[in-house]
């Protein structure tokens, strides 16, 4: 796989969701695509409904209307155990790590897969704490232990064990210290030179710039604006009309 | 009153007269084992009706309302046995104040856990109160249960009339319309208000400042006070106290008129009670029939429980507002 | 205590045996039911029909087989059977609504089956012959060994049902999905079918302890409700969903039970002993002072 700015193929089209939590109408028409091995930002206030959108894709909240296809083929309304299935991987805002289990079982719920054989669960784990050797230090420790940059490894690293097409990453560097927010700048860009999709939320904007090929500005539930993150700067006006203060 | 809500409530009189009318006549007509019914959905109606402040109400599923029930009863048949000639006022007080501690201690203890762990405490100390009845034999007369005659309806000393099923289902048939414009009262009252909002939110209910674990434990009071009293008008009826009237398989009954009829509405109750055991009659007599009809004999025993049981199931999946909710759904449309 | 000081040490130790022995067959209902309830939120209301059916599978397969194991093995699996198929049809509709619902569900399930076994089995209470019916002499007195084989046998049961959760694909499945049942199934565990996994395995474990505890009892339709009662108190008073805490609080009860039926004996009330069945209000009143004091359990630690 080669890092190609210009998408080739789309992977991921999510068509006009809409999506209730509760009695509240979060969504209201979202519209977005991510090509094979193309990370994509997803910007935004708070409360405009990116996580929501990330939840809908993963099938946690089923929308009320619209589409999400993986693939060509529509997922929506699937459950989420299959939708996983299928490669689309999910690191929550919370991180959610499983706090009772040791790191290593929490690799395991993604390795534990069908027709995963011995020397590929092997192989992946390598490769993950060759990354982050901190996880190999602490496999047999509760993930609750683990410390916040920690939990945020252990959760990209969970999705990883999937060997996800995509992962839908929910603002990673939430609560992080500088030095973390590089590591996951770092990871972000390693994924994306294997190949794998990100569907990146984020309230870093320097870093979703450099991260991402293309972002999309959300605001009331709706995409309001798309744009080629090279041709965007820090202080665009663009980026100040969507998350200006 | 907005002339829609003037229209609804003119409706709303006129079906509570004529259903109230209805009830009256229907002694005067009907033969003496479905009089006897008839006053016995009455009954189990106002049980279930009581325990409706809980579930519908309130949010809380009661699995103890056979404590407050049997205890109205021993409490009445305690009266009874005691005072000669037997006393309807004091029956009534005994009953009423032995199933008020009962709610007390319940409500003391239960409120202090939320949701299934309520329904399960409350099972658990109705339990305790099976137990101490059943073990008791020197008061409760165990398990051969307790045996007293009927009070005289007025005020003894004055004026006394002995109950025939006529005057019982009359008397029966005020208390519980009385119970009924009480707890309709209640439930529209500010406390109300309150108890549907601990309902909705507890959490909030409790942000804004109300002290929801006070309001609880009033609502048990409440309920349980509702649920002796038709213990207690279950003696008059029966003449006969039995520990099988405090097990949980009673509160079990009472939850499944409240989920058949239709939750938090007060009235679905007696409806639930009244079908639960309106299928209770038929279908104990529609087994033995198809049993010589079929040429299966063993299936004249076919316990009613399952298919009403199943009937419940299918109910707490389906429809979950139960009949009367269906009902008014159906109506609206 | 002065009252006290006569009792027989011997009978001390018996009913510390016979308290031990109940514990292990009512940690194994207790398991499941804290199992089922740690994963779903369900209450299952109908363990003790799965523990009554299970008696009544294993004495019926016991007089064609003629083998108790047999039908210790038969009974465990055709009530895991039925439990997956209860599951599928009445509690997987109800996931994610109100877990009241739930109690209700299965209270009907209840119900049901109690109502059954009493039409097809009839009211005569059924025996089942125990495996080995040898006996030991316990401080003067004989005891079966039959008794210790149940504690044992519990024992395994529950120790293996340990070793899966720790170590087995399944079972650390079913603890990622206890402690988040979304992210779980967002990591692609098949969470419904691990809900109806997991209660098939407590149906099954309630159907051995039937059968395990079938040669003590005579088995009748409405012998679960005694077991669920006790069951519930135990997972509330060792914390809902606790394993370890169910298992510690039904060895406890059991214990305070067995010596509360000497202890009674000794306690006069007008010149009278009191009864040995008030015994049975001691797993009652370890409730209350647990709630009283302790109202999430008393062997939950501390939340951090």
């Amino acid at each position: 796989m080669t890092s190609s700015a210009a998408p080739t193929e789309t992977l991921l089209t999510v068509e006009d969701l809409h999506s209730f939590y509760g009695k509240s109408h979060i969504l209201h028409g979202v519209s977005l695509s991510v090509g094979r091995g193309e990370v994509v930002g997803l910007l935004g206030r708070n409360g405009v409904g990116k996580s929501t959108t990330l939840k809908t894709i993963m099938g946690l909240v089923s929308p009320s209307q619209g589409k999400v296809l993986f693939e060509g083929k529509a997922i929506t309304g699937m459950p989420a155990h299959k939708i996983a299935r299928l490669g689309v991987a999910y690191v929550p805002e919370d991180r959610r790590i499983f706090k009772l289990l040791t790191v290593m079982e929490n690799l395991r719920t993604g390795l534990d897969r069908q027709g995963v054989t011995e020397a590929r669960k092997q192989e992946l784990l390598d490769k993950l704490f060759e990354y982050f050797p901190r996880l190999a230090e602490r496999r047999s420790q509760p993930g609750g232990t683990l410390s916040g940059g920690e939990q945020q490894m252990l959760a990209i690293g969970r999705a990883m064990m999937l060997e996800p097409k995509i992962i839908l990453l929910d603002e990673p560097t939430e609560g992080l210290m500088p030095r973390m927010v590089s590591q996951i700048s770092e990871i972000i860009e390693a994924l994306h030179k294997e190949g794998v999709a990100i569907l990146l939320v984020e309230q870093n904007v320097p870093l979703t710039l450099a991260s991402s090929q293309r972002v999309y500005f959300m605001e009331k539930g709706v995409v309001r604006h798309h744009a080629v993150a090279s041709e965007l700067e820090v202080n665009d006006p663009i980026i100040h009309q969507y998350l200006g203060v | 009153m907005s002339p829609s809500s003037k229209r609804h409530a003119t409706i709303y009189w006129t079906g509570f007269g004529i259903i109230i009318a209805l009830l009256i006549v229907a002694p005067l007509v009907l033969p003496e084992f479905w009089r006897r019914f008839l006053t016995e959905i009455l009954i189990w109606g106002l049980l279930a009706m009581s325990s409706d402040i809980l579930i519908g109400y309130t949010g809380m599923v009661s699995f103890g309302h056979s404590a407050f029930f049997g205890l109205g009863l021993y409490g009445a048949a305690a009266a009874l046995l005691m005072v000669k000639p037997p006393n309807l006022w004091l029956a009534i007080l005994y009953g009423l104040a032995l199933s008020a501690g009962a709610a007390l201690f319940v409500a003391y203890f239960a409120t202090r856990l939320r949701d299934i762990y309520f329904a399960i405490s409350t099972l658990i100390f109705s339990q305790i109160f099976y137990v101490a009845i059943f073990t008791l034999t020197e008061i409760t007369g165990g398990e051969n249960g307790l045996n007293f005659s009927r009070p005289q309806l007025g005020i003894p000393g004055v004026y006394t009339i002995p109950f025939t099923s006529e005057s019982l289902h009359w008397f029966v048939l005020a208390v519980v319309t009385a119970s009924y414009l009480i707890l309709r009262r209640i439930t529209q009252s500010p406390f109300g208000m309150v108890l549907q909002s601990i309902r909705e939110n507890e959490a909030r209910t409790r942000a804004i400042g109300y002290p929801v674990a006070r309001y609880k434990i009033v609502a048990v009071m409440l309920s349980g006070l509702f649920a002796g009293l038709a213990g207690v008008l279950y003696a008059f009826q029966n003449r006969f106290a039995a520990p099988d009237f405090v097990l949980f398989l009673i509160s079990g009954e009472v939850v499944i008129f409240n989920v058949l009829g239709g939750i938090g509405t007060l009235v679905g109750p007696i409806l639930g009670a009244a079908f639960f055991l309106t299928m209770r009659e038929f279908l104990s007599r529609l087994f033995p029939y198809l049993a010589s009809y079929l040429n299966i004999p063993h299936l004249a025993e076919f316990p009613y429980l399952i298919p009403l049981g199943v009937v419940f199931i299918l109910m707490v999946i389906f429809l979950p507002q139960g009949l009367l909710g269906f009902a008014r759904r159906w109506l609206n449309r | 205590m002065g009252m006290f000081a006569d009792i027989p040490w011997d009978i001390i130790a018996i009913q510390t045996v016979n308290g031990i022995v109940t514990g292990m067959i009512l940690a194994l209902v207790a398991s499941g039911l804290t199992l089922i309830f740690g994963i779903m939120d369900v209450v299952n209301f109908a363990h003790g029909e799965l523990f009554m059916l299970g008696a009544y599978i294993g004495a019926v397969v016991l007089v064609t087989s003629g083998s108790f194991w047999v039908a210790l093995v038969v009974s465990t699996l055709t009530v895991a059977l039925m439990g997956a198929a209860l599951q599928v049809t009445t509690l997987r509709p109800l996931l994610g609504r109100d877990p009241l619902t739930t109690i209700l569900a299965t209270f009907g399930i209840s119900l049901v089956l109690q109502n059954y076994a009493l039409w097809h089995f009839g009211p005569v209470p059924r025996k089942i012959q125990e495996p080995i019916t040898g006996q030991f002499e316990l401080f003067y007195l004989v005891y079966p060994w039959y008794r210790v084989l149940i504690a044992v046998l519990s024992a395994a049961i529950i120790g293996g049902l340990y070793l899966f959760l720790k170590y087995g694909r399944y079972g650390v499945w079913i603890r990622a999905t206890t402690q988040d049942r979304f992210m779980a199934q967002a990591m692609g565990i098949p969470v419904p079918w691990v809900h109806t996994g997991v209660f098939a395995i407590g149906a099954g474990m309630a159907a051995a302890s039937g059968v395990l505890f079938g040669p003590l009892i005579g088995i009748n339709h409405a012998m679960g409700l005694d077991w669920v009662l006790k069951a519930f108190i135990v997972v509330v008073v060792g914390g809902m969903g606790n394993l370890g805490g169910s298992i510690a609080a039904s060895i406890l009860v059991s214990l305070l039970e067995a010596y509360a039926v000497i202890l009674v004996g000794y306690i006069y009330v007008g010149g009278q002993p009191l009864s040995p069945a008030l015994a049975v209000v001691v797993p009652f009143i370890v409730l209350i002072v647990t709630l009283l004091f302790r109202p999430t359990g008393l062997f939950v630690p501390t939340p951090k």
